[in-house]
């Protein structure tokens, strides 16, 4: 069966994930914040099937932790077949463009500490020469806004480090996924007025569990966001600039 | 985008905002909310019990994890806002099954709490509520509240049916029920009158769970009340028989039929042909649960099937042992107006009592049927069937009721002042305040 490893298991995505592989009988080790939650996601994913699920709780930006992290997921997972990362924070743009603090911090809980754990996990999947590597960033990276850049930029900035790092491990038969969402109608979006293309956790977790599954590079969902990505990145500069987006 | 509004889309009201709940020990401050609120699940219900006119509706079906299964004795502990349809798909391959359930898999266990929701084996098992051995209940005034029948008894049994106005239900302790197979092995008999089908209903109550009938509500007399008649039980293969029968894909509702098929002239047209498509007077076999229970879940927005002036939901409760005339009347009424969809569902509730103060079944016969929105011409034919039932001691469901009158309200469900008093303080409704005022 296979053995997964949650990073930023609290995620609503996340678990709308994982609760899928929980009914294959999936292993789990969940990384996240806080223990209570981590608990209750447990107790879920146990009686949804899961074999087993350990949780580890772990605050992501305290990038010295990390190598201790994966030693103890390997330890306890003995092989891990496929890690998923999650964690993330919607950046307050106003605020982050005030202070610089705040910017720095996004950065690195949205981007950093990604580099940091996927620097070490890629090495062991590179040797153990297969397994899935998947990891949440979004459609916002796809091209800077005025509206939110600062995560953007840290989305934008995962996502081409995906790009090489699947670049590098698929010659180590490893696949690297990169998930795209839109909009998503989870926590993080829950200050937000919602709008129709707002999309379903559930249809966005059992897309991103089929495409880890069926080892896709790239993953844009729901699908329709492809398209208008497309359209995004393709709006000249010069008239880009002006519109307020 | 999920939509805030009730099953028929009716009436149409705002909300002045919609606060999701996430996580069971992560609850919003509801002092900070100058409105009053509402639990709103999964908008299964057809009236405005489910709304909260520019008040606050709590979207609680992000509350859906899992917390506890029990394998021996089958008691399933979950978030109010998983729904029916999440945990058949996590028990039955186990060999369980939902002690009760609606008509649709796609209901939150908080939304089949509070409206007591009722099956095809009333008379067997009584209602949903009579399966919950407790819960916890999250109030404004009190906070996290454990009820049980022995625990905050009078707060277990007001919940209960209590229309989502005592608090919400953060999680739930289910007894499911063990069944052999995923699959009942049914029967469908016709009846040529409403005579026969009381003496099917009085035959087949010892001997199977689950019964219900679709009747032709256009016919007249001598055929008056004339229907198919289906019962069954989960299939439990003799020995040494496959587990895995050759199931029927036969489907025991008229659901196949067209858009246009809800004028008065085709639904006669379809009644005709869908009570005479079983030639013999009594055909059977094995089916899967899903298009046993839940053939409705096949179709996806039903409510276009009635264009744009809609529909209207009706269903009523009658006792029947003394006289059967007042169901007889009501039948006479509907075929002589026309009106009415193929839709229909009649069946016999038993005297199993629920804890629920406000709980609709009671013993009795029930007809749920559908009504395209013609205007005025329908609400006097419901009116006129309002009188009826009212009158011999009957009743309406809320949860597809937008439109009885407070004091008809008030005297069918007579504990209402007793159940008032455990009412959060901070929780209202668009149907409460309807059924209270006037
Ligand atoms: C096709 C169809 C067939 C049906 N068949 C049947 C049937 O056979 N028998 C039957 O009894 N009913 C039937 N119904 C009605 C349906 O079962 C009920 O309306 C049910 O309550 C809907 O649940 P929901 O999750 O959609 O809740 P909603 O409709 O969203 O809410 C219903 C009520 O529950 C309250 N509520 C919801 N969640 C919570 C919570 N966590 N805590 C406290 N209160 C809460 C709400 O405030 C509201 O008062 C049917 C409905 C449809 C559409
Ligand atoms: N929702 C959308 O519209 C959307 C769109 C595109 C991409 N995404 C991406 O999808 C991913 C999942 O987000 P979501 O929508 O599922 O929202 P979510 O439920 O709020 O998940 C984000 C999770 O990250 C955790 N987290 C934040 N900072 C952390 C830290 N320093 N250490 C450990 N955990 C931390 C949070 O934990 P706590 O709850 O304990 O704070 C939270 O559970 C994110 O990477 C997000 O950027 C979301």
């Amino acid at each position: 069966m296979l053995k997964i490893l949650v990073i930023g298991a609290t995620s609503l995505i996340a678990q709308e994930t994982i609760r899928h592989f929980a009914a294959d009988g999936a292993e789990f080790f969940l990384v996240g914040l806080s223990a209570d939650k981590l608990k209750m996601i447990q107790d879920d994913l146990l009686v949804r099937g899961a074999k087993q699920v350990s949780t580890y709780e772990l605050d992501l930006t305290r990038l010295d932790k990390h190598q201790e992290l994966v030693d103890t997921a390997m330890e306890t997972l003995g092989v891990i077949d496929a890690v998923l990362v999650a964690h993330g924070t919607l950046t307050d743009q106003k605020a982050a463009e005030q202070n610089v603090d705040i910017t720095l911090r996004e950065l690195n809980i949205n981007f950093l500490s990604a580099v940091s754990l996927l620097t070490i996990l890629a090495n062991i999947f590179e040797e153990q020469k297969r397994g899935v590597i998947a990891v949440i960033s979004s459609v916002a990276g796809d091209r800077g806004r005025g509206s939110n850049y600062v995560y953007g930029t840290a989305m934008g900035a995962k996502s081409i480090f995906l790009q090489g790092l699947r670049n590098r491990l698929a010659k180590s038969n490893v696949t690297v996924l990169t998930v795209k969402p839109g909009f998503v109608d989870t926590p993080m979006t829950a200050h937000l007025k919602k709008n129709p293309l707002y999309s379903d956790p559930r249809r966005v977790g059992k897309a991103i569990y089929d495409a880890m599954k069926s080892e896709r590079d790239i993953l844009y969902v729901p699908f329709f966001w492809m398209f208008i990505m497309m359209i995004i990145r393709n709006i000249p500069e010069r008239i880009f600039k002006k519109l307020s987006l | 985008m999920k939509r805030y509004e009730s099953w028929t889309r009716q009436p149409k009201v705002n909300h002045q905002t919609i606060v999701p709940l996430h996580w069971r020990d992560e609850l919003p401050d509801l002092s900070q909310f100058d409105k009053l609120v509402l639990p709103f699940g999964l908008g299964r219900s057809y009236g405005d019990s489910c709304l909260n006119e520019h008040g606050i509706l709590l979207d609680v079906t992000g509350l859906n994890q899992f917390i506890a299964f029990d394998e021996e004795t089958g008691i399933l502990r979950c978030e109010g806002g998983v729904s029916i349809e999440e945990i058949l798909k996590m028990i039955v391959p186990r060999g369980w099954f939902v002690p009760v359930t609606a008509g649709t898999k796609y209901v939150s266990v908080g939304g089949a709490i509070a409206n007591d929701v009722h099956g095809k084996n009333h008379h067997t098992a009584g209602t949903f509520g009579c399966h919950i051995p407790q819960f916890e209940l999250w109030r404004s005034d009190r906070g996290r509240v454990i009820c049980s029948p022995t625990e905050n008894k009078e707060l277990y049994e007001a919940t209960i049916g209590g229309l989502g106005l005592t608090g919400v239900i953060l999680w739930a302790d289910i007894q499911l029920k063990r069944i052999p197979t995923p699959f009942i092995d049914m029967e469908c008999i016709k009846f040529r009158t409403i005579d026969e089908f009381f003496d099917l209903s009085e035959d087949s109550h010892e001997r199977y769970h689950y019964t219900v009938s679709w009747v032709d509500c256009l016919a007249q007399e001598p055929q008056l009340g004339r229907g198919l008649f289906t019962r069954g039980n989960f299939y439990d293969p003799p020995l040494g028989a496959k587990k895995e029968p050759r199931a029927l894909p036969m489907i025991p509702m008229p659901i196949d039929l067209p858009s246009y098929a809800v004028n008065p002239l085709t639904v006669k047209l379809f009644n005709e042909l869908y009570y005479n498509k079983q030639l013999r007077k009594k055909i059977g076999g094995v089916i899967h649960y899903n298009p046993f229970f839940y053939p409705l879940d096949a179709i996806n927005d039903w409510y276009k099937v009635y264009g744009k002036a809609g529909f209207l939901q009706y269903q009523f409760v009658i006792p029947y042992k003394e006289t059967r005339e007042p169901i007889k009347e009501i039948f006479r009424r509907i075929a002589k107006s026309g009106q009415g969809s193929p839709l229909v569902v009649f069946k016999t509730f038993g005297d199993i009592k629920s804890p629920g103060m406000l709980s609709f079944p009671r013993p009795g016969v029930t007809l749920a049927l559908d009504f395209a929105f013609r205007g005025e011409k329908t609400l006097k034919l419901l009116d006129e069937l309002d009188r009826i039932v009212f009158e011999n001691g009957g009743a309406l469901y809320p949860a597809k009721d937008a439109r009885m009158s407070g004091a008809s309200f008030r005297a069918s469900y007579p504990r209402w002042e007793e159940f008032a008093d455990y009412m959060d303080p901070k929780f209202s409704s668009s149907f409460w305040r309807r059924v209270t005022s006037s």
